[in-house]
């Protein structure tokens, strides 16, 4: 990092742009996060909003993952993570006493950055979640939900005759799809997506990204991505993560074209990153 | 001058070989400027000289100690009177040995036999004669190849290649010893059993429901004449193994599951070298154990709730070997269970799934292929395990399927065929060599499904 930049870094105490939204789906104020002794995230307040692809982007290491993992508290399951500050889902406090982080998932779902269908066939891949939750009173449900899943995906035409064949032995944009399927099939609010493409081929990419913005008119989705052209391409808004601190957010447009933050200037740029 | 001497002699003048083919290597280096002259290292070249030098040499030793015996009484006949000649081979070998256990015990000057006593003689100095030309022989050999391999230092000499090439030789040579004795034995025992077979048809063997292997041993002893059908004993080693698997397939896997996916840190540190500490008793323990304790428990809870429970049953035996082989389900599965993505739990999870839907639903079906073969391996161990079974269950071969009663199982009537005073080519004694042919041949099918199952598994994630 240039000297000035750095400079600019250690100045940084607040967010450039809007991190705030009018209609908020999630909101998140003064976040901090902790592994054992280090901090990972310093303060971070943004909205994600309904009906909004929201890009975030930064290099490695800059906590964009470690955010998108509180917004489900997937976090839970590393021992030595704590999280301070307020993060809310429809105004519902998401670390408060009363909420089981078990069912806040089912509401706010999660796309990896590998594909990681379970070894059971395509059809019970899907299924696995309504299945779980009891969505489907009977068979005949449940297999609309599938297919509506699948269809969603836009995986269904090409899965369609062999719905019993092993998850395992798809493409791997195929097994993408499929597991934005079977996070489709819980029917959730929210869908975070922590570098869906980065094992992807471009061809592949290209279908993910577009299926990204068929998604956006049911569902509010947060996106991690390492591809600034992707971040362009598939989001609304874009925030600049930047060791551990959330450096400009705003209109991606914004973002791309007049970035306020010489940091997010320089990364923008690819002085550095 | 001993053999053992000789080898001795011959590796050590193998190691001065090495110091000396290294440091004149260094010289050689020297005069054509530096070590990096040379194609190889200078320790290179001192293992070519070093081996150059011992192995011939050794190999010489070896051959010349294989024939050297027959020989040498080859050179004996002449040295041996008519009459005994007259007698047949026979006599001549047990002469021959008379006079090897004189000359052995060096009695040689006591023999008041004048022709046994120059017998004797010459064979001292047929020996004395070997010996002398064995190590006149090993020595030029050795030092032979010494000086020719030192001949060979140069820098164009490719000693490394030289040398790995021995070395992968030796490898191969220790691989193959491993499997050559396998099949030695199962030729053996395949030979034994058809000779059985020739004396007991195969099919009454197999499908034959009595099993008294008392024949007489000889001519005048009235009874049993024997019958050799195997049913019996193999219901028994499946009833056994049945019980055993009932034990150790539940607690195994359980264990696993705890250990793997719900204990923290420290106690799966603890738990898992202690579990693994069940597979290091030994079975003669778990065997007096199932005798001693747990045979006598049932049998008293039997009574008690008005079940008559023999004092040898086959309850007793395959609890105690279920509870032998749990470590080794549960170490095999915990082993396929970690070996489950992380990312596959992550994906549950991210779908609202709790941690025991997690494990139910879909770590233990991704991991069920290799449970299955570790399930498999276990029960061909069953299968072959014999203390227990000798000491707890019994020697009746009864056809029941009822657990409490005493039954026998193949292992427990092979060591019974094989103890005690036999006659070598009876029916009775080959028996056994059948049995276990049989034996043999349902484990290696039950090991080569398991470890083709496991394998499946493994491809599926790497």
């Amino acid at each position: 990092m240039p000297s000035s930049a750095q400079e600019a870094f250690d100045k940084l105490t607040h967010t450039v742009g809007t991190p705030t939204v009018d209609n908020a789906k999630m909101q998140t104020r003064n976040v901090n996060v902790f592994y054992g002794e280090k901090q990972a995230i310093y303060d971070v307040d943004l909205d994600i909003g309904q009906n909004e692809v929201i890009a975030m982007i930064g290099p490695s290491g800059c906590g964009k993952s470690t955010f998108l993992r509180c917004l489900n508290r997937m976090n839970d399951t590393i021992p030595s993570c704590r999280v301070t500050g307020q993060m809310s889902l429809d105004g519902e406090d998401l670390y408060g006493a009363d909420l089981d982080p078990v069912l806040l998932r089912a509401r706010v779902g999660m796309v990896f950055q590998k594909p990681n269908p379970f070894a059971k066939s395509i059809y019970d891949n899907v299924a696995y979640g309504p299945r779980i939750h009891g969505l489907a009173g009977n068979r005949a449900e449940l297999d609309d939900i599938v297919v509506d899943s699948l269809r969603k995906a836009g995986l269904y035409d090409e899965v369609k005759d062999r719905l019993d064949a092993p998850g395992t032995s798809l493409s791997g944009g195929q097994q993408q799809r499929l597991c934005i399927a079977r996070t489709i099939a819980v029917s959730p609010e929210v869908i975070l997506m922590d570098e869906p493409c980065s094992a992807l081929d471009p061809i592949a990419t290209a279908r993910i990204e577009e299926l990204i913005d068929e998604l956006r008119e049911n569902f509010a989705i947060a996106i991690v991505t390492h591809s600034m052209q992707q971040a362009a391409r598939v989001s609304q808004r874009c925030a600049y993560f930047h060791l551990g601190k959330l450096v400009e957010v705003d209109d991606t447009s914004t973002v791309f074209t007049n970035p306020q933050h010489e940091l997010t200037e320089n990364y923008i740029t690819g002085r550095f990153g | 001058m001993s053999t053992t001497t000789l080898f001795l002699l011959t590796i050590g003048l193998g190691i001065a070989s090495y110091a000396y083919g290294r440091s004149r290597a260094y010289s050689v280096a020297k005069r054509h400027g530096g070590v990096r002259a040379l194609h190889s290292l200078p320790s290179h070249y001192g293992m070519m000289v070093a081996l150059w030098c011992a192995l011939p040499a050794l190999a010489i030793i070896i051959s010349w100690k294989i024939i050297e015996p027959s020989l040498i009484s080859n050179m004996l006949d002449s040295a041996i009177p008519q009459a005994i000649h007259d007698g047949g081979v026979e006599a001549v070998k047990l002469y021959k040995n008379d006079i090897g256990n004189l000359v052995d015990s060096e009695k040689i000057a006591s023999i008041d036999n004048a022709e046994k006593k120059l017998a004797a003689e010459r064979l001292t100095n047929l020996r004395s004669t070997s010996a002398l030309a064995l190590f006149v022989l090993a020595l030029t050999v050795a030092i032979a190849g010494a000086a020719l391999a030192l001949r060979k230092i140069k820098p164009e000499t490719r000693a490394r290649h030289k040398v790995e090439r021995v070395v992968k030789f030796f490898l191969i040579s220790c691989a193959s010893l491993a499997i050559l004795t396998t099949i030695g034995i199962v030729f053996s025992v395949l030979f034994e059993a058809t000779r059985f077979f020739q004396e007991v048809g195969f099919l009454e063997f197999v499908t034959g429901t009595k099993w008294s292997p008392q024949t007489a041993i000889r001519a005048d002893q009235v009874g049993a004449s024997g019958s050799f059908g195997a049913v019996p004993l193999f219901l028994g080693t499946l009833l056994i193994s049945f019980i055993a698997m009932l034990v150790a397939v539940p607690f195994g896997l359980m264990s696993a599951i705890y250990l793997a996916e719900y204990a923290s840190r420290p106690v799966r540190n603890i738990a898992k070298p202690l579990l693994e500490i069940l597979a290091g008793i030994p079975t003669v323990v778990y065997g007096f154990f199932a005798a001693l304790t747990v045979a006598p428990a049932l049998r008293s809870v039997g009574e008690s709730i008005g079940l008559s429970v023999s004092s040898e049953s086959a309850l007793a035996a395959g609890a105690v070997m279920g509870i032998m082989i749990i470590p080794f389900v549960s170490s095999l599965s915990d082993d396929v269970i970690t070996a489950v993505p992380q990312s596959m739990r992550d994906g549950s999870y991210g779908l609202g799934a709790t941690k025991s839907e997690t494990v139910r639903k879909v770590v233990i079906p991704a991991a069920l292929p290799g449970i299955v073969g570790g399930v498999l391996l276990a029960v061909s161990r069953a299968i072959g395990e014999t203390m227990i079974v000798v000491m707890a269950a019994g020697l009746a071969a009864n056809m029941t399927a009822n657990p409490l009663e005493a039954v026998t199982t193949v292992t427990v009537q092979i060591v019974t065929l094989l103890t005690g005073d036999q006659e070598f080519d009876s029916a009775k004694t080959l028996a056994a060599f059948a049995l276990g042919l049989m034996l043999f041949v349902v484990t290696l099918f039950l090991n080569i499904i398991a470890l083709h199952v496991v394998r499946k598994y493994r491809e599926q994630y790497e």
